[in-house]
């Protein structure tokens, strides 16, 4: 479902007056761990799955159009239905590893 | 404002969150089996856990004026071993008939692998043949999309199923829409980093509206907040909701859900107050 517009009780100057400053604070520390990465020992991670996700998320934040939860949460999604023959591990990851799939 | 948490793992959880549950309003909890954090050794470890959740919580629960209920099953983090879950599966009708049982849950798929859904569809027929409600678990992260959709697909192919007894937990943006287009209930569970938090949580009740979507803590031995729920109530606050849709929310809904169990007292003292 497209977000509809409406749906917020609170308009957009109520939301930007409440809600700034919670949000300003998640962008900065987004930046500093990009910068982080850049700054790392080694440069050992830029294939890493989990990062490519990231890095592709963080372009729908920007891309200008809606619902952006609902994409980012598919872009770290499996989005397979195929049964696993078995066990592979027991927790997640965080991100879809397209890679090292089992087909 | 009075709330139920309708996902709430209190035997991880001390005396003390108890108390400050009910001080912030908490009336009731149900308490579905779940995950150790390891696996269980035998199913002689489940009948001991079964004996928890049916007598000594209610008890804890009861001494600061909290009802607690509670589902049995394995796992769907154990789902994978076919013999335990078949010598588990066994021993649950012997529960059923306890007082505080609701139905059968957290079921459901972890990986999403054969012998997952193979444990997941005996506890469904477990509960089918037993009248039982179900509460089910959906995989965490990358895996809740896939196993979402395999879950509910299973379900809907099923004409046996009522999906108005069956609560599908741990919806997120990507999969509320199909969990509740296929008319089942659905659960928000407000955890720390993994699940979602009150502000997400709002935004899907503003966006689908508030018919048959619960909320809950989720809290158990990793990082959570028993006290979840009533601070996503603050948050509906400052969001602008009205009163009566904040306890539609955290309190009718439930109650509505979970009253289909005759065993729901809270759902019976509603119905009384109401026709007088």
């Amino acid at each position: 479902m497209a977000s509809p517009q409406g749906t917020s009780p609170l308009t957009q100057r109520e939301l930007i007056d409440t809600y700034f400053m919670d949000h300003r604070v998640q962008v900065l520390e987004l930046a500093a761990y990009l910068d982080r990465l850049d700054r790392a020992a080694a440069l050992d991670g830029e294939d890493d799955f989990r990062l490519r996700a990231t890095r592709e998320a963080l372009a729908v934040l920007t891309d200008g159009e809606k619902d952006r939860t609902l994409r980012a949460q598919m872009i770290f999604s499996d989005p397979r239905t195929d049964l696993l023959p078995s066990l592979d591990r027991k927790g997640a990851l965080g991100a879809y590893d397209a890679d090292s799939a089992e087909s | 404002m009075e709330y139920v948490d309708l996902h709430a793992h209190m035997v991880s959880r001390t005396t003390d969150d108890y108390r400050r549950m009910a001080m912030t309003g908490c009336v009731a909890v149900t308490e579905p089996a779940f995950w150790a954090g390891y696996d269980h050794p035998s199913a002689a470890v489940f009948a001991d856990y079964f004996d928890r959740l049916t007598d000594f919580e209610p008890k804890r629960a009861a001494a600061v004026g909290i009802e607690h209920y509670t589902w049995l099953c394995l796992n769907p983090k154990e789902g994978e071993d076919r013999a335990l879950a078949r010598e588990v599966i066994d021993l649950i009708p012997g529960f059923l008939d306890r007082p505080n049982v609701l139905g059968i849950g957290e079921i459901g798929l972890n990986r999403v692998t054969r012998n997952e859904l193979a444990t997941f569809v005996d506890h469904v027929e477990l509960a089918l043949e037993h009248e039982q409600l179900i509460h089910i678990h959906t995989p965490h992260l990358e895996d809740k999309y896939k196993g979402t959709r395999v879950i509910v697909e299973t379900l809907a192919a099923d004409g046996r199923i009522d999906p108005s007894r069956v609560m599908v937990d741990h919806a997120e943006e990507h999969t509320i829409e199909m969990i509740l287009e296929h008319g089942f209930w659905t659960g928000l569970t407000l955890y720390p980093t993994t699940k979602v938090s009150p502000g997400r949580a709002i935004d899907m009740v503003e966006i689908y509206g508030p018919e048959r979507i619960c909320v809950a803590s989720a809290c158990d031995w990793g990082d959570s907040d028993p006290l979840a729920v009533p601070a996503l109530v603050l948050e509906m606050r400052r969001r602008g909701h009205p009163e009566t849709l904040i306890r539609q929310v955290v309190y009718a809904n439930p109650v509505e859900f979970l009253g289909q169990s005759p065993k729901f007292a809270l759902a019976r003292r509603e119905r009384e107050t109401t026709t007088g």
